[in-house]
């Protein structure tokens, strides 16, 4: 994948304070290596359940009649909902001046694009025949057939489409300084690729002046964007009629989910970065501290829409919906539910309120029983709608996992894992300009405490 | 179409009629144990009373061709829609499966091919050339038998005369020994079926989401709740 080897350094470390945060990027380990081919490993195995999924049917999973959406659907709003880490965390801290942002920024805007991209693949595996998923983009053909812009399937397309472009030049543009940088300081391919996306720039007042117009006014947009994304992508679930799914609080309630998760999976990859990269002076405690006030703020609000969806369902006791409801809260799905109930609330509310727990060790902890509480949520909205018994027709299954879609499910998983990774060997995963300062601060206002010089 | 529960024995001959008629797939006994099957009308048995004294009310049930039918409007692809006849259409060619529409159905009635089907010997001669066999991955449902009353328009057309009443029979309302089933054209106000429309006995299935079924149920005189016979009600409506 990436061909890097620390004997031909393609990046020269010049003795300066950007030296640490150059430095994964030139120095590959044989862990690093090691890791690559698993996960390729674990991926290959993945697109060879989807291609075998797609000659056999989509019988080979577990779903069946009700039950017509389960796990792609759910790992779909899952992936959907990590993707609001970035983007979101880091407009609002960029456009509220949070300088503790400072090396936060890149790692959670390039989890959104590749969250986003991944989840993007979902509504493909999921479809019946996957090899026509063009048909749901407007394109000019010779039978002048259009999609449908009433369904809300279609108004998902647009949205992630807008969303991953979106996010992807928001990643983009506070890299360009960076990618100026590392032009400078290489030789070879990694030099001409530098070259051609750092686009001239020179760093010239005017630029940087522009950058920054250009960076703020992204921020703006993409806040917007990231809301109704996912406030879409739970209209798939509200505009249905189907019992429970039809429920007005979803906007809000998926919007507050996906910060939810997506701050979760920023902790969960700041602290794995920190260790893999030696990066402790720049991901400092006080910046997982911060976030994790943010997530304690997100674990309340969680709690606070699962209970007001659920006491409304109850108290209102439609027939067509207490089924499902009470499938979730005593019957076939309630382990999961009071799992889900563990992982989000239970568990992460004292590590996170009780200051000595707070460690970052602590928030690991927390971030990955919330990542699972998460998907079981997602699970929980999904199946247990379409499963139960609805209006008068009796026709409940009970849906179980087939092989294939663990194994596809997994393999996004490590898809992130890998794009990561490669990211963090070709980009600078903190943002050096940011942090060191060497460029002249645009905003003029304080630059972070940047870290002592010399490797680690 | 008007269905006829008091006349209805439940003898399921019109789902028998369906399935060779539509080149329906048959699934086998390991599907069926998890609900894998594809029927486009089956048989709704509801008992009511004790052990000895008992009912059984079967109640055919197919898609009910909804004038609202919230099947179509969240279809990405336009591949569901109500065409000129006012029936809900399935386009096999165009449909993705993404199944969305079947989790909108209320009244679940779409199918989806979750294989290729294959047609055990000598099954497959007797497959109806009128009719497209699905490949997996695509939605399928009750069609009215569309392919009779397009052969039947065709025919009509032909010959520059307008399709008359009791030209077209879906497969179901052609086998139903006791005439439980009336297939008509509601546009047409002298039709029977039009005649019999607004008659106070009958009942649409979940009238209250407001699909606004295309398929009626003349209810049983004996069903709780229905009002006495008058007698002579249901002569000639
Ligand atoms: S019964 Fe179901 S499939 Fe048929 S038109 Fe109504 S919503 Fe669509
Ligand atoms: S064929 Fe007629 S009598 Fe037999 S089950 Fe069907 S509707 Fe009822």
């Amino acid at each position: 994948m990436n061909a890097t080897s620390p004997a031909a350094a393609p990046i020269s470390i010049a003795p300066g304070r950007e030296a640490p945060l150059l430095r994964p990027m030139l120095v590959t380990g044989r862990a690093y290596k090691h890791m690559v081919i698993l996960l390729t490993g674990v991926i290959s195995w993945g697109a060879f359940c989807f291609i075998y999924q797609g000659f056999i049917g989509l019988g080979l999973t577990g779903l069946r009649r009700p039950v017509f959406w389960a796990f792609f659907i759910t790992d779909f709003v899952f992936w959907i909902g990590i993707s609001h880490a970035g983007t979101l965390i880091s407009a609002i801290l960029r456009l509220s001046s949070a300088s503790w942002r400072y090396p936060v920024t890149r790692a959670a805007e390039a989890i959104t694009v590749f969250a986003l991209g991944i989840g993007g693949v979902f509504p493909i595996v999921h479809l019946g025949r996957p090899w026509l998923f063009f048909w749901l983009a407007p394109y000019p053909n010779a039978r002048m057939i259009w999609p449908n812009f009433r369904s809300p399937l279609e108004w998902d397309f647009f949205a992630i489409s807008t969303y991953l472009t979106g996010s992807a030049l928001y990643l983009f543009l506070p890299m360009l300084p960076d990618l100026a940088l590392a032009r400078d300081r290489s030789q070879g391919w990694r030099h001409r690729l530098y070259r051609f996306l750092a686009m001239s720039w020179q760093g010239t007042q005017q630029q940087w002046h522009r950058l920054e117009l250009a960076i703020q006014l992204m921020a703006a947009v993409v806040i917007a964007i990231a809301v109704s994304v996912h406030t879409i992508v739970s209209w798939d679930f509200s505009m249905a009629i189907v019992p429970s799914w039809h429920s007005t609080i979803f906007g809000p309630y998926f919007v507050a989910g996906a910060i939810f998760s997506g701050i979760a999976a920023l902790i969960l990859i700041m602290a794995i970065l920190r260790r893999v990269y030696h990066l402790e002076d720049y991901l400092q405690p006080k910046h997982f501290n911060n976030l994790a006030k943010l997530l304690l703020t997100m674990t309340l609000l969680w709690g606070y829409f699962v209970f007001a969806e659920s006491i409304t369902t109850w108290y209102g006791n439609l027939p067509a919906e207490m089924p499902a409801f009470w499938s979730k809260i005593s019957g076939h799905y309630a382990p999961l539910f009071w799992a889900m109930v563990l992982c989000n609330f239970v568990i992460p509310f004292p590590i996170l309120a009780i200051k000595r727990l707070r460690t970052i060790t602590g928030m690991v902890i927390a971030s990955i029983t919330i990542l699972i509480g998460m998907w079981l949520e997602r699970f929980l909205i999904v199946v247990p709608g379409a499963a139960t018994q609805r209006f008068a027709f009796d026709n409940w299954y009970g849906y179980f996992p087939h092989w294939t879609e663990i194994s596809i499910s997994l393999a996004t998983l490590a898809a992130m894992a890998l794009l990561y990774m490669v990211f963090s060997k070709l980009f600078p995963i903190i943002s050096i300009w940011d942090v060191v300062g060497q460029a002249p601060a645009p905003t003029g206002e304080g630059i972070a405490e940047p870290g002592p010089g010399g490797a680690p | 179409m008007l269905i006829d529960l008091n006349v209805c024995t439940g003898c399921s001959a019109c789902v028998v009629a369906c399935r060779a008629e539509n080149n329906i797939p048959i699934t086998g006994a390991h599907e069926a144990a998890r609900n894998g099957t594809i029927q486009w009308l089956h048989i709704d048995r509801a008992w009511s009373g004790g052990q000895d004294d008992f009912s059984v009310e079967s109640r055919p049930i197919t898609c009910q061709q909804c004038d609202a039918a919230p099947c179509e409007p969240v279809c990405p692809v336009l591949a569901t829609y109500t065409n000129s006849e006012g029936l809900c259409v399935q386009v096999y060619n165009r449909c993705v499966g993404t199944r969305y529409c079947a989790l909108n159905c209320p009244y679940d009635q779409r199918f989806f091919n979750w294989f290729d089907y294959q047609w055990p010997t000598p099954m497959e001669v007797q497959l109806n050339p009128d009719v497209s066999r699905r490949t997996r991955g695509v939605m399928e449902k009750c069609s009215f038998c569309s392919q009779r009353v397009l052969a039947a328009e065709r025919a009509a057309r032909s010959e520059g005369r307008p399709l008359r009443e009791d030209e077209v029979q879906p497969a179901c309302v052609q086998t139903c020994p006791a005439q439980a089933l009336l297939f008509g054209d509601l546009a047409d106000p002298d039709s029977r079926i039009a005649r019999a429309w607004r008659h106070p006995r009958l009942e649409t299935l979940l009238e209250e989401l407001g699909t606004l079924p295309r398929v009626r149920y003349v209810r049983r005189q004996d069903a709780p709740g229905a009002e006495a016979l008058q007698p002579g009600a249901e002569d000639d409506e």
